[in-house]
């Protein structure tokens, strides 16, 4: 049996649906299974940013509704044969997935594959709320700033109440993830300090993932930044974040500390 | 260090790829939406559907693929068509 992660935040633009893209692509890297699900109905852009926006042919909703098969709806990614993409639909209403025909789409994939990756929509409404449902390990998405640590306050929340494990009675984990760290700000003393976000929302770190050119790069040629360029900095945060994900202890190293001016520029070699 | 100063000046830009790969996708989208239904989705259905007419499709055993494209898209329904599959159909 597979297992599910929600990759959440509820403020959009923090960097779900990249980091859904970069941990999926890694975790397939290393050799197993991964499909990544794309919950955002009506407004999708998982195949923009994996590349494969121009051979969806059924997506979650088609699925859901009878009309194609789970298998018909994959789309296996072009570079890394073991990972898969479960578009989201773009013409249809989010009303459409319904709770019973999620379980059973989740249910069928946990059966198939190493790694469910739930990619959730912005937001706490139904999609939010079914992109979770299922899940056994919650990432929290958050950047350095105000409103997306308050808002990964409220999802923290709900992760703690509205999942079925939740409603079991059992503990969700969760993680941290920190996107869209600016070493320099930090420097400068603009930009909240990571063990500021960590007391704040008190979950355990998986990873912090600097602001970078190299991100932006991989959206831009729809490619999951770990292997677009595997051995920028970016990459090799979310192939460490991956590690720990899979129980490996490995301290977290904050990016640009203890490196100058150049050593932002020239950073460390890939492992 | 070097080989880093290399990697940086010599990648090719990325926003090109990304204007080409959006305006591409969006042609599409807008002829989707605009009434004017996305002719291939339409295609898939209907041979799906008139092939249905003469024997029965076991679901796993049909694969569609699509590419969208700028001139061109393409359409690949494959199916494996048993020996006694005329006999089947209703």
């Amino acid at each position: 049996m597979g297992k599910v992660i929600v990759v959440t935040s509820g403020k959009g633009g923090v960097g779900k649906t990249t980091s859904s893209a970069a941990l999926g692509a890694a975790l397939a890297q290393g050799g197993d299974k991964v499909v990544v699900v794309d919950f955002d109905v009506g407004l999708r852009n998982l195949d923009l940013v994996m590349g494969a926006e121009r051979r969806v042919v059924y997506d979650l909703v088609n699925v859901i509704q009878g009309e194609a098969k789970l298998t018909q709806a994959l789309i296996r990614d072009k570079r890394v044969e073991t990972l898969y993409l479960l578009p989201a639909s773009q013409t249809r209403d989010k009303d459409n997935l319904t709770t019973e025909g999620v379980a059973a789409v989740i249910g069928a994939l946990k059966a198939n594959f190493d790694w469910v990756i739930c990619d959730s929509p912005a937001g706490i409404e139904r999609g939010a709320t079914l992109a979770m449902r299922h899940a056994d390990v919650a990432i929290v998405v958050t950047n350095p700033e105000v409103s997306s640590v308050r808002d990964s306050d409220r999802i923290i929340g709900l992760l703690d109440s509205k999942t079925l494990k939740a409603e079991n009675g059992e503990r969700m984990e969760k993680h941290l993830l920190l996107t869209r760290y600016d070493p320099l700000r930090a420097e400068r003393g603009d930009m909240l300090k990571v063990d500021d976000v960590l007391e704040i929302l008190s979950i355990p770190l998986l990873g912090i993932i600097p602001e970078s050119m190299d991100v932006l790069r991989a959206s831009n040629i729809g490619s999951p930044v770990t292997l677009a360029d595997q051995g920028s900095a970016p990459a090799i945060a979310y192939f460490d974040a991956v590690r720990r994900l899979k129980g490996e202890q490995l301290p977290v190293t904050v990016p640009g500390e203890k490196r100058g001016f150049f050593g932002k520029f020239f950073g460390r070699k890939a492992a | 260090m070097s080989m880093n100063l290399f990697r940086l000046f010599s990648r090719p830009r990325s926003a090109p790829a990304a204007r080409e790969r959006l305006q591409v996708l969006l042609a599409h989208e807008r002829a989707a939406t605009g009434g004017d239904a996305d002719l291939l989705g339409k295609l898939r259905d209907e041979i799906l559907r008139a092939i249905s007419k003469h024997m029965q499709i076991d679901d796993d055993k049909v694969s569609v693929r699509m590419e969208r494209g700028a001139q061109v898209s393409t359409l690949a329904v494959d199916i494996e068509v048993p020996f006694d599959a005329g006999k089947k159909a209703a």
